[in-house]
């Protein structure tokens, strides 16, 4: 009872102040549009039409999508780091609640938030030439929230390690770059060079992107874009279950390690 | 004493081969102030952190409100309300969603929770402003909130770790109020440190703290009475002669500090009329003042409180606007 209380006050103050802070709002919809339209519209016309009939900028919508519940997942650990900056996270640690609730409180808090700004993103969708079924937007709401709890949980596992400001984010954007690059998020998975092919299916982001993508573009599999394993080609099913294996041991190292901190 | 309310037992904190905490042992009573003094760096903190869970001690035991530090943690941090030296608000909340959000962790009914709330933030005159974002506030309504915060839930224990450490004596004097009308109303014991001897006279009894170990313990009155006679501060036309003159005529040692002679007397009230008849060479000024917690905290631990405070505060000014480049 007391720890649900507790995951619930820890969640709440997270959706809170994303509510209160319009600015991140119109920030987590626009950075979507410039790298949509900027950037995938200048490419469109080199590329050509990819594999399906799909033009680059479609390819890439679902990808964008992942990238943003990414970098918003990321914060939770950043948050961390900023009420320890803050003095904030001392009236956490003394309150009469269990450090395993505060620590799952804030993974489901800031997955939340970055959901919401996954999810924002589909209103996008017909202007990319993207037909979406309400059946579709069921199914990206708990599949975004995985990806952002998985990731969360990594961001709060190392900032319960490291509790300068400045080396956290440091060590989050060497992390963050190339968990996007090398997640499919702007190419597809095919015919990389084999170093590359490695980190990429090494990288837990890139079941996410490869099932997020799975779900908008409907392609199910023995597409081109699948993400293919040992010769394997990934289903959606599949994906979810390595994201979902990462985001339970990252969730319970996260628990532990927050738990043990002074 | 009745049952303490707060209870250190031949507590012990380590780090590595230091011992910050060195067996000390004290019982608060329930209802009191009581002061808890030292130079930086003596061990105040830690044993503040030891009290709110914050820390593990290395051996001894220590317990508040009948409960273990250690083993029963939600228990102790139901009984304590702390108002910390550094802000511990939530600047992106509201100061209402500030206190919502404490109500909440801590439990209060909420049948009782908006009355409560009201009435606290009026308590601290913050009422008018509770919709305002706290980054908003300036640094004596922040403290008067954190204030707030720490008595929303009725804590059988306030620690106040330097309440009022940089604030306008205006503010201070408000947060005196409160807390001296709610230790009355509430029988809520207040466990203070502060560098501020003013405030550490309004204690019912003081422990002073330095390296470690508890060097004395009594209230503010016996401490005093511990450095002993009354200080006559006096300048005269020939201080060299004054000087042997007090000697042979009252066995004082003198000392001279700048134009001024300084010697200590036993009842100096009735000493000094005497003092001003009889003295053969013309005094210029004479002061006497009865000895100050300063006088006590400069003899037991060599230092004087002030020469800390300076570096604290500016120290957290430079923390302050490291602060503020953040945003």
């Amino acid at each position: 009872m007391n720890n649900l209380l507790g995951i619930y006050t820890m969640w709440y103050r997270d959706v809170l102040r994303f509510w209160h802070d319009k600015a991140r709002m119109l920030s987590a919809l626009l950075f979507p549009v410039f790298f949509l339209f900027m950037f995938g519209s200048g490419l469109q016309g080199s590329i050509g039409v990819m594999s399906g009939g799909i033009n680059f900028t479609q390819f890439m919508y679902p990808g964008i999508i992942a990238m943003s519940v990414l970098m918003g997942s990321f914060m939770s650990g950043v948050s961390i780091v900023w009420d320890r900056e803050f003095g904030f996270l001392k009236e956490v640690l003394v309150a009469p609640i269990s450090r395993m609730s505060v620590a799952l409180g804030r993974t489901l808090g800031s997955a939340t938030v970055a959901t919401i700004q996954g999810i924002m993103i589909l209103v996008l969708a017909p202007f990319i030439g993207v037909s979406l079924t309400a059946g579709n937007v069921l199914a990206l709401i708990p599949l975004t929230f995985l990806l952002a709890a998985s990731m969360g949980s990594m961001g709060i596992l190392l900032a319960s390690r490291i509790k300068s400001t400045e080396a956290f984010q440091a060590i989050m954007q060497m992390l963050m770059f190339p968990m996007i690059f090398l997640s499919g998020v702007f190419f597809p998975m095919q015919n990389l060079p084999d170093w590359m092919n490695v980190l990429v299916k090494i990288n837990p982001a890139s079941y996410g992107v490869a099932s997020i993508r799975q779900v908008i573009l409907g392609t199910g599999t023995n597409s081109a874009f699948d993400l293919t394993l040992f010769g394997h080609a990934m289903t959606i099913w599949e994906n979810i279950a390595v994201l979902a294996a990462f985001g339970l041991v990252m969730i319970m190292l996260a628990v532990w390690s927050f738990g043990r901190q002074e | 004493m009745s049952d303490p309310i707060i209870h250190v037992d031949n507590l012990v904190k380590k780090f590595g081969q230091l011992a910050a905490v060195d067996h000390i042992s004290f019982d608060v009573a329930p209802g009191e102030i009581f002061g808890f003094l030292g130079p930086n760096g003596a061990g105040k903190t830690t044993t503040i952190n030891i009290l709110c869970t914050l820390a593990r001690p290395t051996s001894g035991k220590a317990s508040i409100n009948g409960y273990d530090v250690v083993r029963q943690q939600n228990q102790v941090r139901h009984s304590i309300g702390l108002v910390f030296q550094d802000s511990s608000l939530d600047d992106r909340l509201t100061g209402l969603h500030n206190l919502k959000f404490h109500a909440m962790v801590y439990n209060v009914p909420a049948a009782v929770r908006a009355k409560r709330i009201e009435q606290v933030l009026n308590m601290v005159d913050l009422w008018d402003k509770r919709n305002n974002f706290v980054r908003t506030y300036s640094g004596g309504m922040k403290r008067r909130l954190e204030l707030a915060r720490g008595l929303l839930h009725y804590p059988k224990v306030l620690f106040l770790d330097e309440p009022t450490l940089g604030l306008d004596p205006q503010t201070r004097n408000h947060i005196w109020e409160y807390v001296l009308q709610l230790q009355k109303q509430e029988g809520t014991t207040v466990f203070l440190t502060t560098h501020y001897m003013d405030e550490a006279e309004k204690a019912s009894r003081i422990a002073i703290i330095d390296h470690g170990k508890l060097v004395a313990m009594d209230t503010p009155a016996k401490l005093k009475s511990m450095v002993g006679k009354d200080i006559v501060t006096l300048r005269t036309a020939d201080n060299r002669k004054a000087a042997e003159e007090i000697k042979t005529r009252y066995n004082a040692e003198t000392r001279i500090d700048g134009d001024h002679l300084i010697f200590n007397v036993d009842n100096g009230e009735e000493f000094l009329p005497e003092f001003i008849k009889e003295f053969g060479i013309h005094i210029a000024s004479i002061s006497l003042r009865r000895p100050t917690l300063e006088d006590v905290f400069l003899k037991l631990t060599g230092r004087e409180i002030r020469e800390q405070e300076v570096g604290d505060s500016l120290s957290a000014q430079i923390r302050q606007s490291g602060r503020m480049r953040m945003h």
